[in-house]
């Protein structure tokens, strides 16, 4: 086989394996997961948060969340528009309104850390 | 101090991750259709292999010593698809079904459209052995160079070297002169 026709084979397999676009629902699937990931990590904080304003030994600690989650969150929320993350914190809101006991807030600490050792859990 | 310099780390890691998902959504997907030759399973083995990449990020980061991340990314899909066909115990990818289904999918998403040459390299691709066929895959549909594809494959750079020199010259063999209408295999 001649350069040429090195080239032209190469080219042929180049056009052959094109690269393929992924479908759009596969893309809005995937920002949605990676972002329900991250949420996750910030609810967890904010769940960290709310028990510790009851334990001033704990003031250090959720005054870091705050800010650990909102960064957190930032950059997987730029992958999409942000009304999962408003639909969350608006839900935070709500149960911030009512009261609020000590194990309410660790048996949501429970929660949160349930479900993320089941999105990051060994498949 | 510690924790605001594990906060910077924190978001700094997650703005490098989103980076490497828009940078290589496409990469990853495409590596994974040619290799699982249908779109179900590609889609799958998309997502799992972001959710994996995700999870051991931070460590990947440090490892890499400042080099790309696409072939541990494609590493990663490259062992999630070798787990889907052994927990489901099927045939590999190169079975001749699956040579048609995808030549199949190309007609149908008009990637081949009209264009028989294409369609018989893609189904003398499927032909060759596994090793083989991911290095042309890497090649040329991500366009990945001799290094980053021995990454990926975990081989030396010169046996990645080879490996794609015989892949090519087995597929020549296979499907003869492109550009004559003759079946070489």
């Amino acid at each position: 086989m001649t350069v040429a026709d090195a080239a032209y084979f190469e080219a042929l397999l180049r056009e052959a394996l094109a690269p393929v676009e992924p479908p759009a629902d596969l893309v809005e699937r995937l920002e949605s997961t990676l972002q329900t990931i991250t949420e996750l990590a910030a609810d967890e904080l904010e769940a960290w948060e709310l028990r510790a304003m009851r334990d001033p030994r704990n003031w250090v600690r959720p005054a870091a969340a705050i800010v650990v989650g909102g960064a957190a969150g930032t950059a997987l929320v730029l992958l999409r528009a942000r009304h999962r993350a408003q639909a969350a914190r608006a839900e935070l809101e709500a149960r911030r309104r009512i009261p609020f006991s000590r194990g309410d807030a660790e048996r949501a600490v429970r929660e949160f850390s349930q479900q993320a050792r089941r999105l990051f859990g060994e498949r | 101090m510690s924790e605001e310099a594990t906060t910077k780390s924190k978001a700094q890691l997650d703005a490098e991750f989103a980076e490497l998902y828009r940078a290589h959504l496409r990469d990853v997907y495409s590596y994974s259709y040619y290799r699982v030759g249908d779109h179900h399973d590609a889609e799958d083995l998309t997502e799992q292999t972001f959710l994996q990449a995700y999870r051991h990020f931070e460590r990947a980061q440090r490892e890499s010593d400042g080099r790309p991340l696409r072939p541990w990314l494609i590493r990663i899909a490259h062992n999630l698809a070798a787990n889907l066909y052994r927990d489901r115990s099927r045939k590999p990818a190169s079975s001749i079904e699956e040579t048609e289904t995808l030549t199949a999918l190309h007609t149908t998403e008009q990637l081949v459209e009209g264009r028989d040459q294409l369609s018989r390299v893609l189904a003398g691709v499927r032909q060759l052995p596994d090793d083989r066929r991911e290095a042309l895959i890497m090649r040329f549909a991500l366009g990945m160079d001799n290094r980053e594809i021995a990454r990926a494959l975990g081989r030396s750079d010169g046996a990645t070297k080879v490996l794609i020199h015989r892949a090519i010259k087995q597929l020549e063999e296979i499907i003869g002169d492109p550009r004559r209408g003759d079946d070489g295999g």
